[in-house]
């Protein structure tokens, strides 16, 4: 028997030593700015900050880390995630609440490997799984150029994430599963901007982030690369970003999606909901010469097969029907009895990715929430449309949505008045 | 096959004296049967007009969306500006106005301020004629015992409102003025600090509420609903808004 007391003690340190490892474990010793290899000389550089601040135009940091009338970049913002709300830091150089105490080093081992000042895993809302690939100068000319930021002393909110998800160390294991670390590696078979824009897309650009379905621990598997999916929490559809049909960008030119990023607007439609404010804070203020090897890269992206096209479980005939009334009262004065939209102003919705995208909730909320097309420099003064959550009834919701996916060359299924009540129920942040 | 040519000899011919039109007049190219998107600004915003009215009248009969018509236009960029930042909550507000420019704000703010349409009234929750008077004191001398400031004395004499950041409150319906007071003291409505709105809504009973709102629904309407003239009241309390111009400066 005294074997088995010994293997039972054993069992018992071990779990103790990892129960230790799982709540203590990560320590790391910062590097303080005075003892960083980079000088206070490197860094305020003009041209290097000016480069720092186009770079993090680029990878909106200010899109997440700056609250609603807050300050920019000071945080204080709880980004809402499946496993509860994650605080977002304030990224200034605040001595007490913000980067103050960064050194490069810090801010690097943050940006490129998902670790903390002191060691501890970042929660992956911060999309190190992309950022990782930004390269060590362009890391060095943001922190620079965030560093240069007047500082601004405001506290982070308190995260509220459930259990195990607030022990941070439960990150291990979702970092063996979806994080690879390493900078963006050129392709030698490809041209130099078709790599510029590929580096752009999958590092700073982080739109794998949205654009990809997520699992249920909140990862997305490594070979899954722009195929589109639900966003989390916010309930908007990121469209698949090959030239997929239904969708996808199938019939998008490389202007078209050059146009989208610069002005809001394409001759295929207009960006809305969440892709309206990347376009307003980021994209509108890419270079053209970036802008186009983003796209020569998405264009490049072979097309996936569309969904099969799920039978509707119920008559979608009245539906559509119906839907054609509303339709001709409401909406064909601006999109047109043909769907087609008038050119630079309302978008067509005949072949648009965001009608035929296979949830339907794009079409579904924008009928619901009307708005303006994105205020960019090219567009100040944009058109608008009416929201209608107030004058049509969710049958009424329905039909029309279902209408409009389901005719001119459009063909995708019905939507159901029971998801029209869901998404009007949405919070919008 | 040329019998479409010889069918239709003028085809060719009228696209394109179409798209000369449509070059001369800078009008979208559109399908024939559509009439061309006026280029103004009452058709780029549709988000607005649709529920508060083409001339900003709203929806008098259920006071659900208030009337913007003749409001002074610093106080209407305000409240953009407010609900962009959310001082004030309502979340399809803050979600169309989310991105708009202080100065597309301003053109928008101006446009309805500049409406002219006739107030229409609106019906009165029953209220006992104590709480009419109650009410009555309230707007036009306010309870200095409790601190409450007359409602008058910020929104003008005749509570037509002031130039350019203070609302008038004639012609409001009793449902809308109540609902406001409310969400001051909840937190949903507010504006940069110091609000003093915030502080006279806080120093109000429920009764006065009802009281406040009710009197100032049934009152007449003066002759002349125009705001007064900037510069001529002295607030009893220090406000935000009236040492701001509405551009968020």
């Amino acid at each position: 028997m005294k074997w088995l007391r010994r293997l039972l003690l054993l069992i018992v340190v071990l779990i103790v030593l990892l129960l230790g490892w799982f709540f203590f474990g990560g320590g790391h010793q910062p590097t303080s700015p005075a003892m960083s290899k980079v000088t206070a000389a490197t860094l305020h550089d003009p041209a290097l900050i000016a480069r720092g601040q186009y770079l993090v135009t680029v990878g909106d940091c200010a899109g997440c880390h700056t609250a609603q009338g807050g300050a920019a970049f000071a945080g204080g913002r709880a980004l809402a995630t499946p496993f509860g709300n994650i605080a977002v830091p304030n990224i200034t150089p605040d001595g007490g609440t913000g980067l103050g105490h960064w050194s490069f080093e810090d801010f690097w081992q943050a940006l490129h490997n998902g670790k903390g000042r002191h060691g501890e895993l970042l929660y992956p809302a911060f999309s190190y799984t992309s950022y990782t690939k930004v390269t060590h100068d362009d890391a060095l000319a943001m922190y620079a150029y965030l560093q240069s930021l007047p500082p601004v002393h405001r506290p982070p909110t308190a995260s509220t994430l459930e259990f195990p998800y607030s022990v941070r160390n439960s990150l291990t294991a979702w970092r063996a599963l979806y994080f690879k670390e390493g900078v963006f590696q050129p392709d030698p078979k490809q041209s130099a901007r078709w790599n510029r824009g590929a580096y752009l897309v999958q590092g700073l650009g982080h739109c794998n982030e949205c654009h990809a379905a997520r699992d249920s621990l909140g990862g997305t598997p490594q070979d899954v690369h722009l195929t589109g999916g639900q966003i989390p929490q916010q309930n908007w559809y990121a469209l698949d970003l090959s030239t997929r049909q239904n969708g996808g960008l199938q019939g998008w030119s490389e202007q078209d999606v050059v146009d989208l990023l610069k002005t809001g607007q394409s001759a295929k439609g207009t960006a809305f909901g969440p892709m309206a404010d990347v376009v307003a804070s980021s994209t509108q203020h890419m270079s053209d010469d970036d802008l186009r090897a983003v796209a020569i890269y998405l264009d490049s992206l072979p097309a996936r097969a569309p969904s099969p096209e799920e039978p509707s479980a119920f008559n979608a005939n009245a539906l559509v029907v119906q839907g054609e009334k509303v339709y001709t009262q409401r909406c064909a004065d601006c999109h047109g009895k043909d769907g087609n939209g008038v050119a630079g102003i309302y978008p067509p919705l005949n072949g648009n990715s965001s009608v035929t995208e296979p949830s339907g909730i794009n079409a579904t909320r924008a009928v619901l929430l009307g708005g303006f097309a994105p205020l960019t420099t090219t567009n100040p003064r944009p058109y608008s449309m009416p929201p209608f959550a107030q004058q049509l009834s969710d049958a009424d919701v329905a039909a029309v949505v279902s209408y409009i996916r389901h005719t001119w060359n459009n063909s995708t299924p019905a939507v159901m008045e029971r998801d029209v009540s869901k998404y009007r129920q949405t919070p919008m942040d | 096959m040329n019998t479409n040519a010889s069918l239709c000899p003028a085809k060719p011919f009228g696209a394109v004296v179409l798209l000369v039109a449509a070059m001369l007049f800078g009008a979208p190219l559109r399908a024939a049967d559509a009439p061309p998107i006026p280029d103004t600004l009452q058709q780029r915003i549709a988000a607005c007009t649709t529920c508060h009215g083409v001339h900003g009248e709203g929806t008098p009969g259920s006071g659900y969306f208030p009337r913007l018509a003749g409001k002074p236009a610093a106080y209407l960029a305000r409240q953009m500006q407010d609900f962009r930042n959310g001082l004030r909550k309502y979340a399809p507000m803050e979600y169309t106005v989310r991105q708009l420019s202080p100065a597309y704000m301003q053109e928008i703010a101006e446009y309805f301020a500049a409406q002219q349409v006739p107030y229409s009234r609106s019906p009165l929750p029953p209220v006992s004629a104590a709480t009419l008077q109650r009410g009555e004191q309230l707007v036009s001398k306010g309870d200095p015992a409790n601190k409450i400031p007359a409602c008058a004395s910020c929104h003008g004499s005749q509570l037509t409102g002031v130039q350019p950041s203070t609302p008038g409150l004639v012609g409001l319906p009793y449902d809308y003025i109540s609902a406001q007071l409310g969400s001051w003291r909840t937190r949903t409505r507010g504006t940069v600090a110091p609000d003093c709105m915030a502080v006279v809504a806080n120093r109000l009973s429920d009764s006065d509420i009802t009281a406040v709102a009710a009197a100032l629904a049934s009152r007449q309407l003066p002759a002349d609903t125009h705001a007064q003239m900037a510069g001529s009241v002295t607030p009893p309390l220090p406000c935000g808004v009236l040492g701001a111009t509405g551009d968020g400066t």
